[in-house]
């Protein structure tokens, strides 16, 4: 019987045959929660379901990314809190500046292929670049998992994004991953899982890119087929591959040799242009980081375009990168060197300004460049100021004029 | 009389409750304060008990933060009735046992501030002199809101819904 990788997946979990559109309890292999929300999950854990302990401390792994190092007293209370009970249920914890926690758990190999990854955070589709179904929920269904080991799921039914071509210089996985924003729209794959095939020459990081943001289009998942960089780190299992004949709702094409840089004007992540629309607008901040481009590669491919330059002295650039791995490769071969000479600035791994809490909150009409992954109206600060989101690449190229500027005419 | 605050499409939940007002980040205050707080001021001063939210495709959209389904629980929104809801936020109400209804034949036929009532006994909802029979909420997840939300759910029945083992 031919089916999805997610049905494969839930089949393998299940030990039996599972088609989309089933309603299956699952035990699932890795349960994430961060320091925003893990604090709300005690509670629920402790109050309402009356348990100080739970189910299986090994499914469990918890993150300090959100607003980390701790930004109020009430914030490094909530992370004393969560310290003080993963040391009590012997629960894995990342400390204050490991990462953000979608990347510390590929870096880790908690997350790996064929696993089923939930998180307490929507963006946990990002566990589909190593060949997992991963997907986000609330605190409650997070705490039932704690207390139960299970959840229920709907095995969602399957979009087929097919790329084809290649990168022009310049142009990359974000560029990618809007394009696919574009086509599909913020509600495209909602309830079900987009599958990207024709990549098998896509580093990790850009798989990690595209599955970040399969989110913003409703997927509960995002899948790129388990290959090339990943097989090599990762151990996929003998039944993990794409079925030809599987069953697809839809099937959509996208070549990469006609994709120029595209941006996401506000306030939607699928509002989505060609950068050359908004070439020459002016903006403050630059951001620099996020699960979706604070990698390694993300500050290298800046890093290449700021190389003798400066920044216009009338914008600012925060950097910050998606874990301490990510930064200490950054330090070795002159890339951080580079973005710092050029009058970036450095901030501590995580999330950083991505959500407006910490490290470059946005004031009243403030406009971002960001390489994240949501725009919507107020998340990084004032509810006036305007994010738009691009490459990397953009994000430098656009530093060295203080206007928008397409990194591909440079 | 409960009335109707109607939205557009592809309402995010960081228009809910922005992200610097989560409890995290102000723990002592009550998060139902917070609701619609810069996005729509007027829900947030005038909204009672029992108004009804109407609204376009995709409410709810982006991220997981379950505080925003609990700001509007906290001021016990009598319903929310959409075109089509996301699909994290969608679980984030049935756990927490608020009622939403997917009504995409409906939605455009009421506007905003019209008086209604909402008698979910039946599932209808009456603007002015007309009364609508709203569709049916799925079973699965009715079972849940009517157990009062997931873990009201769990230890009733003893397990996760869906499944015959105990917990």
């Amino acid at each position: 019987m031919a089916q999805t990788l997610t049905e494969k997946i839930f089949s393998h979990a299940l030990g039996r045959d599972v088609r989309a559109g089933e309603i299956v309890v699952v035990s699932p292999n890795v349960v994430m929660s961060h320091d925003s929300l893990t604090p709300s999950i005690i509670d629920i854990l402790q109050d309402d379901f009356g348990r100080d302990t739970v189910y299986d401390p090994g499914q469990l792994v918890f993150s300090f990314d959100h607003v980390a190092p701790a930004s109020t007293v009430g914030t490094a209370e909530s992370m004393n809190k969560v310290r003080v009970f993963a040391r009590r249920n012997k629960i894995r914890l990342f400390e204050v500046g490991r990462g953000i926690c979608h990347q510390v758990l590929v870096e880790e190999g908690i997350a790996q292929p064929g696993f089923i990854v939930l998180g307490a955070d929507s963006h946990s589709t990002s566990y589909g670049s190593v060949g997992a179904f991963g997907s986000g929920m609330g605190s409650t269904d997070v705490a039932a998992i704690w207390a139960t080991g299970k959840t229920w799921l709907r095995v969602p039914e399957t979009v087929r994004v097919l790329i084809t071509g290649s990168f022009q210089p310049g142009v990359g996985p974000k560029d990618l991953a809007l394009k696919i924003g574009r086509e599909l729209t913020i509600s495209g794959a909602t309830y079900q899982t987009i599958e990207y095939h024709g990549l098998d020459w896509m580093p990790l990081h850009g798989r990690q890119t595209l599955c970040s943001m399969a989110v913003e289009l409703g997927a509960k998942a995002g899948i790129v087929p388990p290959s090339g960089e990943v097989s090599h780190r990762f151990n996929v299992p003998n039944w993990l591959f794409v079925d030809e004949d599987a069953e697809y709702v839809r099937t959509m094409e996208i070549n990469l040799d006609d994709l120029q840089p595209q941006i996401a004007i506000p306030h939607a992540v699928d509002h989505v242009v060609d950068l050359s629309t908004v070439a020459g607008m002016k903006f403050h901040q630059i951001f620099l980081g996020t699960c979706t481009n604070g990698r390694y590669e993300d500050m290298r491919e800046a890093a290449s375009i700021l190389e003798g330059k400066q920044i216009s002295d009338q914008v600012r650039m925060i950097v910050t990168p998606a874990s301490s791995q990510e930064l200490l490769k950054a330090t070795q071969d002159g890339t951080l060197a580079t973005l710092i000479t050029a009058g970036a600035t450095i901030t501590t791994p995580g999330c950083g300004a991505c959500m407006g809490r910490h490290q470059g909150t946005l004031a009243k009409n403030d406009v971002c460049l960001s390489t994240g992954n949501r725009n919507f109206k107020g998340r990084m600060g004032d509810p006036t100021s305007r994010i738009y989101l691009v490459s990397p690449a953009v994000a430098a190229a656009s530093a060295i004029y203080g206007v928008v500027t397409d990194p591909t005419s440079l | 009389m409960a009335i109707i605050w109607k939205f557009g499409n592809d309402v995010d939940t960081d228009q809910m409750v922005p992200g610097r007002y989560a409890p995290y980040m102000r723990p002592n205050e009550d998060v139902g304060n917070a609701a619609f707080i810069e996005a729509h001021p007027e829900f947030n001063k005038n909204a009672v008990p029992g108004d009804i939210i109407v609204a376009g495709e995709n409410f709810g959209c982006g991220s997981s933060r379950e505080y925003a389904v609990l700001a509007l629980k906290r001021r016990q929104v009598g319903a929310i009735i959409a075109k089509s809801f996301a699909r994290i936020f969608y679980r984030n109400a049935v756990n927490l046992g608020l009622v939403l209804i997917e009504a995409p034949e409906m939605v455009d036929e009421w506007a905003d501030r019209a008086t209604c009532t909402f008698d979910r006994s039946n599932s209808s909802l009456t603007v002015g002199s007309t009364t609508y029979q709203l569709p049916e909420i799925p079973p699965f997840a009715l079972e849940i809101v009517n157990a009062g939300g997931l873990v009201a759910y769990i230890q009733a029945n003893g397990h996760m819904p869906g499944d015959t083992v105990n917990a």
